[in-house]
């Protein structure tokens, strides 16, 4: 009882500076960004190229989604190319950084394991992830180029490994799975460091008391890391999903030259050339596009908390139960 | 048991050990490798990178390379100036990791100790936002900027930095495990105002979360190439960040000593290389730190 009214009375003098402290955060998010996300909505329903003026109601969409006439169809065909694209290289470069980064950071966080030298194998492994993705674009266009010029189809042809080049930045299977090598290189690293201070922010004791009552490596690790760990877990499957579907610097610079390559072009890359190419200025499929790609991203993401909430309630409920007894 | 178990277990390694410390090292070395090329091949004339491809031994070619690379600049062949990108990328990215991680703070310490009304909603609608990706608004934000005549300026590059609903989120989950609510109780009753509290005692106690947060702000900030390539849209040479400019020797055929461009491009991660290096110590301390000690 007592407790409840201190709380009350907490919660009456020191309200207001709970609004000061979350304000400007507020103040510049709906300027930057939910103003412009419903600009981009507005948007959506003008025309493009010429007829950028024109109110065109549900058109584009129905272009990019269903097609129509020729110049819609091509329209279509490319909205669905890119947006396969966009899934086809996600799951290549998320599924093996997870579990890459899962295990890493088991294994970095055990203590019973000896390994010498892992604060030196934490900073390399991180070092990818600091490198500007335009200079690793550079760096592997150079290294990669189509041509017997590049250096690594100069090394393939000398020793006899292929007769001829290899499109590794033009061809399609090719390009695709070396933009997710290049992805997975870059960020594991920075994965396994979110995992594992996730993996160090749960109480030592609790290994310590399992340890004692006889619990495997195994068990702690399925028993104590991974339920306590989901937050973190939650955390980085959402941010590398929503990162995944804005993947645009390694699919927009990993070309010859400025030419873009169809086969590894994602829906970022759609619409960021759509609006900001002049020669285009198809403001109205590139808003649509965006509109499309933000009810994707909602849909993933309100699945992933509904999970988490979920559980969280569960917990709360147990805990209100234990509290009672 | 356990005790004599253990002793035995520290002076013999276990054939785990052996395993995982042999993974860790073929994945550094594959971490490392490709920066290790650049730095080699940034060494070695172009004829000998077009004639036998990758090679691990350094050249003696580095000086004569850097300053092709320079006398691309001064005669304009490229739009790359190592020196003036360093400092445009460093503006952006030094004003955008304050930026953020002080507000995000203080967003998280506003939901997480204060009780109000709105409290619920504006941490679902924080959660919510997260979702959103800067695709999904470019088009809107691109227009309302040339609109309002903000192309071609760092402000947009460094305002919205202010809201990072990820970082808010990192640190409201951080400061819910890890920072006692007594103690701000406790601030108060020792007289501390609730901004000093938040500056002394908040953020200290917070540091781990704040530094982690700091370095990945850091990088997301220095490695942008998407944001300013969209609102930079003069390319203006004095006005380019660094990931722009590198592009601009990637997308220049008419450069052919390939040494020269392997240099420039280490040209363009070296600042980085060295900052990480500074702040690598802090991120793993920083890490370790955040295992929450009763």
């Amino acid at each position: 009882m007592a407790n409840r009214s201190g709380g009350r009375i907490r919660s009456i003098s020191y309200a207001k500076y709970g609004y000061i402290f979350i304000l400007p955060f507020f103040l510049v998010y709906a300027i930057f960004q939910i103003y412009p996300l419903f600009n981009t909505f507005y948007l959506s329903f003008f025309g493009n190229g010429k007829k950028i003026d024109e109110f065109v109601g549900f058109e584009n969409f129905k272009t990019l989604l269903f097609g129509g006439g020729f110049a819609q169809q091509a329209a279509h065909d490319s909205f669905i190319r890119v947006l396969s694209n966009t899934f086809i290289l996600w799951f290549g470069n998320f599924i093996p950084q997870i579990i890459l980064s899962l295990v890493l950071a088991a294994w970095f966080t055990n203590a019973r394991l000896k390994i010498p030298g892992k604060g030196a194998y934490k900073i390399i492994m991180y070092m990818p992830n600091i490198i500007t993705a335009a200079s690793a674009a550079a760096l592997f266009v150079m290294l990669f180029s189509d041509s017997q010029l590049g250096a690594i189809n100069a090394m393939l042809l000398k020793n006899g490994f292929t007769t001829e080049t290899i499109s590794f930045v033009s061809g399609k299977t090719e390009a695709r799975v070396m933009i997710m090598i290049i992805q997975t290189w870059m960020w594991y690293g920075n994965t396994t460091i979110m995992l594992m201070s996730g993996i160090m922010g749960i109480n030592g004791s609790l290994f310590e008391a399992a340890s004692i009552d006889g619990a495997s490596h195994t068990q702690q690790f399925f028993r104590i890391t991974l339920p306590l760990l989901r937050p973190i877990l939650l955390y980085t499957v959402v941010t590398s999903m929503i990162g995944g579907l804005q993947m645009y610097d390694m699919p927009a610079l990993y070309n010859v030259g400025t030419s873009q390559n169809k086969f590894t072009e994602t829906i970022a890359v759609y619409i960021f050339n759509n609006f900001h190419d002049t020669s285009l200025n198809n403001f109205g499929y590139s808003a649509a596009a965006s509109v499309i790609l933000f009810v994707i991203t909602s849909v993933l993401g309100s699945v992933c908390f509904a999970i988490n909430r979920d559980k969280d309630v569960k917990v709360k409920k147990s805990k209100k139960t234990s509290k009672l007894l | 048991m356990n005790m004599v178990e253990e002793k035995v277990n520290r002076s013999k390694p276990k054939p785990l050990d052996i395993i995982v410390t042999a993974c860790m090292i073929i994945l550094c070395v594959l971490s490392l490798i490709p920066i290790y090329v650049l730095v080699v091949n940034a060494t070695r004339t172009s004829v000998d990178i077009t004639g036998n491809g990758v090679s691990l031994i350094p050249g003696l070619n580095l000086f004569k390379n850097i300053e092709t690379m320079l006398d691309w600049s001064a005669t304009g062949k490229v739009q790359y100036d190592a020196f003036t990108g360093y400092i445009n990328s460093a503006i952006i990215a030094f004003s955008c990791t304050f930026l953020t991680v002080l507000f995000a703070g203080a967003t998280a310490y506003g939901v997480c100790v204060y009780d109000f009304r709105l409290k619920g909603p504006a941490y679902t609608f924080i959660l919510a936002v997260m979702m959103v990706p800067v695709q999904v608004t470019s088009v809107g934000f691109y227009q309302f900027m040339s609109k309002i005549g903000l192309t071609d300026n760092y402000l947009p590059l460094i305002i919205p930095a202010i809201a990072a609903p990820q970082v808010v989120f990192f640190m409201r989950q951080y400061m819910k495990s890890s920072f006692p609510l007594e103690i701000v109780e406790a601030a108060r009753i020792d007289g501390s105002n609730e901004f000093r509290t938040f500056f002394t005692i908040a953020i200290p106690m917070m540091k781990p979360a704040f530094a982690v947060q700091a370095i990945f702000a850091f990088v997301a900030s220095w490695n942008n190439y998407y944001m300013p390539s969209m609102i930079l849209v003069s390319r203006e040479p004095n006005q380019m960040t660094l990931p722009m400019m590198v592009n601009t020797i990637l997308s220049n055929d008419k450069l052919a000593d390939f040494g020269a461009k392997y240099a420039a491009i280490m040209l363009s991660i070296i600042p980085v290389v060295v900052v990480y290096f500074i702040f690598s110590k802090f991120i793993v301390e920083g890490v370790a730190l955040g295992g929450v000690k009763e």
